[in-house]
């Protein structure tokens, strides 16, 4: 099967446009026959499910929160980017596009990239309709600050909540369709299969979480709006609920996964503290606008108090390193930069994994109170967990697994290799290449969700006139007997070992083997250690409790049972790929100061996985990545 | 440290609960309270019984998920700190912590010390938006709002909605949440519209879902992880009666 991206032809800038123009249309009086099914209430699946009420389609969204204000795009801090050149430096919708195609390294489809910068401008718009309240100068206007990887202010951002005050923008105006009749939403409600019927995606198979009880909804279109997978790794910055199950369910129905290696590790995260730790906390990007990044040049330094040491024994690393970012070097090659330095023995704190980000300088120059109307909420943060006060001593900080760039790989239109399924958000592969700049994951959800999907799903139903099957059919049947007998295997196995247990050595050998850098040798010996420790999974679970009743250890099974699949098809798509860009940093292809060496030649496309079947290897297909505006140019922070 | 925790265990909504006692051992005190919960679950799986039910997510104090009554207080009395950012370091070896759900009629267990909060989803469902479609929005920059009234509006909007408010009022009121969102939108000029009409459906909605009355003695607020003000249980019932004699 060759893959189609879709991408419309002409000019750059004019693809969007002559896209939705070609794109047919339903009309207003049909909208309310087409039944769509949204997963995931997070910024792209509120405001998808909200956008898509609004036009008269009759919508149902699920979320396994209680509620879908908490999903977690509510934990992003520290901004969201658009083109507006409010602050007259040199900004535009091409510059926002340019820097995100090359902060990618590359690596995402240029079409994608362009209309995503294309319609930011319109997000902050329809944010501030909506009552986000964002920061503002003094006259009144909306203030922006600058971010990784730009050398403008292009980001809008609320206190150092601008996720949750996205996100419960997207939540009220789906709350509002709530309340119209025209969505309907399904709290604490997991979905675990999609179904297809005659090769469209037309349903999904839920678990109600507090009942236990299996179900089907059938519909016209599913739209996946589910997130990443980071805690794959089980140490993630993620909400402990995040989880990969949808998409790999729905890969394993045909819908091509692309790219799983390409993880962000952010730079700026509390260190772990030990063996108990159940999740790590981020500390915004935003902080190293005003905080400066160093280790002590030499080893023996690093068990002393950080104030003893004069200026002259501390390496400024990133300073040192990318003089004309410094500071704010994209997350990719500030998060290797901090192990590199860890690496060399010079890291700080328990066990020397750790980094400092130092305020004193910005402290003297701006005055504590400035500094604490910044970042206030996130020193309050760190001393919480630290039980330290980062005004007077340097905050340690290590990066940590955050975003995932990969995901499903979808279309122009956001459709996968499946019709009719439709994967937004984080879930998709689309915009961010090899690795994402700061403050785009929030850009690219809203975007996808109020600005893309609506316009591409109509499109969808316009031309592919299915119908839809009635849930109690024999696809659906069977799906939720898989799903019943998945289950009762889950609970049947009885054995010794928690599945916390389990995932955590799951993610610590991710977190060593396609970490911050990757080899063949170590990627090797993940893929032979991953089938066993599957094997040991289903051997040795212990899930408590019964199917028919709430039950948290139940449900968290069955996420870990999909991570022990995935990590092996990350493993493997990292193995294949002998290149290094972005967040995938593999030791063998470096420039001689260590940078990444990217291979156009040979890897300038996107690698989407085909499931052929349990036990079989999965088939590649390539999406050449063709730049038919921009220059492939060696990206640069120097 | 190791501590003796009495904990609230509950079937489900039909069967009635009640405290059980665990020890926790070797508690570390760099642990979060949450992942000293976690640590005893693991070894009640161990030990063939079932773990404890408690809802959390984020565990990064600002999805809203967390929701353990500590020592007879919401969140456990460290201020402006929700559970799952409380850690051990607060707490002294050989201690007895008790564990409760939430409580309040609109807020039914679900089981153990998970509730049911949907009735604030609810009542945002009720007012706590402002009615625009998406598109066709005017120019971010086209309507100023100014500096401290967008702060204002801000301190209101930071709101997680986890409900200690209610859990800690002895008339389970949910004033404080609503207040916070009536007074979020209507401190904006976006907002205006449908000031008078926000601020007496959401307090319509919040007394049918059945949250008692207010009588300001201000428990919400010292609870709050947000340290929402009770300032702005004054601006809803300023913006409540100038609606209400409006006859809106």
């Amino acid at each position: 099967m060759a893959l189609d991206s879709q991408s419309p032809s002409g000019p750059l800038a004019q693809k969007w446009d002559k896209h939705r123009f070609d794109l047919k249309l339903v009309n207003p009086a049909n909208k309310r026959k087409f039944d769509v099914i949204v997963v995931g209430s997070g910024l792209a699946g509120a405001s998808a499910a909200a956008t898509l009420g609004e036009l008269g389609y009759k919508v149902k969204c699920f979320c396994y929160q209680d509620s879908p204000r908490r999903a977690h795009s509510i934990a992003a801090q520290g901004g969201i980017n658009a083109g507006k050149n409010y602050q007259n430096d040199g900004d535009s919708v091409y510059r926002l596009f340019y820097d995100t195609l090359k902060g990618g390294d590359f690596r995402a489809r240029e079409s994608n990239v362009y209309r995503l910068a294309q319609v930011s401008v319109n997000i902050i718009d329809q944010c501030v309709a909506q009552g986000v309240p964002f920061a503002r100068e003094y006259g009144g206007l909306l203030a922006n600050r600058s971010f990784g990887g730009a050398q403008v202010s292009r980001t809008f951002y609320a206190r150092g909540q601008t996720g949750q005050q996205l996100l419960l923008g997207a939540y009220q105006a789906l709350a509002r369709q709530i309340g119209a009749g025209s969505v309907k939403m399904y709290p604490r409600t997991e979905m675990l299969d999609v179904v297809v019927v005659n090769g469209h995606a037309k349903g999904i198979v839920v678990r109600d979480l507090v009942s236990g009880e299996v179900s089907s909804h059938a519909a016209d279109a599913v739209v996946l709006a589910t997130g990443g997978y980071g805690n794959a790794f089980f140490l993630s910055t993620n909400a402990k609920g995040c989880n990969v199950t949808s998409i790999w369910r729905a890969y394993k129905k045909g819908a091509f996964m692309a790219n799983p290696c390409y993880t962000q590790i952010h730079p700026t995260c509390i260190p772990v503290s030990g063996e108990h730790q159940s999740k790590l906390t981020l500390m915004s990007e935003s902080l190293r606008n005003d905080g400066r990044v160093w280790v002590p040049k030499k080893k023996e330094d690093c068990g002393k108090a950080p104030a003893s040491i004069p200026e002259d024994a501390r390496d400024y690393y990133l300073e040192r390193k990318y003089p004309s970012f410094g500071n704010l070097a994209p997350r990719d090659i500030s998060s290797r930069a901090a192990k590199e330095a860890c690496d060399q023995g010079r890291g700080i704190g328990p066990g020397g994994l750790g980094v400092y980000l130092d305020f004193s300088d910005a402290i003297q120059r701006l005055g504590l109170e400035t500094i604490k109307g910044r970042y206030g909420n996130l020193f309050d943060m760190y001393e919480k967990i630290t039980g330290e006060n980062a005004y007077e001593l340097p905050m340690r900080i290590y990066p940590a697994v955050h975003y995932t760039m990969g995901g499903t790989w979808v279309d122009y239109n956001m459709m996968s290799t499946l019709p009719g399924l439709f994967v937004i958000g984080e879930a998709n592969f689309s915009d961010h290449g090899a690795n994402r700049l700061g403050a785009s994951a929030l850009m690219q959800g809203l975007a996808d969700g109020y600005f893309v999907l609506p316009y591409t799903i109509g499109n969808y139903f316009a031309t592919s006139k299915l119908g839809k099957p009635s849930a109690s059919s024999a696809e659906f049947k069977q799906a939720e007997e898989a799903i019943n007998s998945f289950t009762r295997r889950l609970l049947n196995t009885k054995g010794k070992r928690t599945p916390t247990s389990l995932h955590r050595e799951l993610g610590k050998l991710l977190w060593e083997k396609c970490g911050m850098a990757r080899n063949e040798a170590g990627l090797k010996a993940a893929l032979k250690r991953i089938p066993e420790l599957r094997e040991e999974f289903w051997r040795t679970v212990n899930v408590a409790g019964e199917a028919l009743e709430f039950n948290q250890a139940l449900e968290y099974a069955g996420r870990v049972a999909d991570f022990m699949e995935f990590g092996e098809l990350m493993c493997l798509d990292a193995l294949h790929r002998k290149e290094s860009c972005g967040g995938h940093f593999r030791e063998e292809y470096q420039t001689p100061e260590g940078e990444a060496q990217r291979d156009d030649d040979n890897f300038a496309y996107a690698a989407a996985w085909e499931y052929q079947g349990a036990d079989k290897a999965p088939v590649l297909h390539k999406e050449p990545l063709v730049y038919e505006e921009v220059h492939m140019s060696t990206r640069s922070y120097k | 440290m190791n501590l003796t925790l009495k904990v609230w265990r509950q079937k489900n909504g039909q069967t009635p609960g009640h405290f059980e006692t665990y020890p926790a051992k070797d508690v570390n005190e760099d642990m979060s309270f949450l992942e000293m919960l976690d640590v005893v679950n693991e070894e009640l799986i161990a030990s063939g019984k079932d773990p404890i039910a408690f809802d959390s997510d984020c565990r990064e104090g600002i999805c809203g998920a967390c929701s353990l009554v500590i020592n007879g207080v919401p969140h456990g009395g460290n201020r402006g700190t929700a559970t799952c950012q409380l850690h051990m370091r607060h707490f002294k070896d050989g201690q007895t912590i008790s564990i409760e759900p939430w409580r309040a009629r609109a807020f039914p267990i679900i089981r153990d010390l998970v509730t049911n909060r949907s009735a604030f989803d609810r009542i945002i469902q009720s007012g706590g938006f402002i009615s625009v479609n998406t598109g066709g929005t005017p120019d971010g920059n086209a309507l100023p709002v100014a500096k401290e009234i967008a702060d204002r509006s801000m301190d209101a909007a930071a709101c997680i909605g986890c409900g200690a408010c209610v859990a800690v009022c002895k008339n389970a009121s949910a004033m404080l949440f609503v207040a916070a969102k009536v007074s979020h939108l209507n401190l904006l000029p976006q907002g205006h519209p449908e000031k008078n009409r926000r601020a007496l459906a959401m307090v319509a909605q919040m007394d049918a879902e059945g949250f008692g009355a207010c009588t300001v003695t201000g428990s919400c607020e010292a609870v709050c992880p947000k340290e929402i003000s009770l300032n702005f249980i004054a601006k809803l019932n300023r913006d409540y009666g100038i609606a209400a004699l409006k006859g809106h």
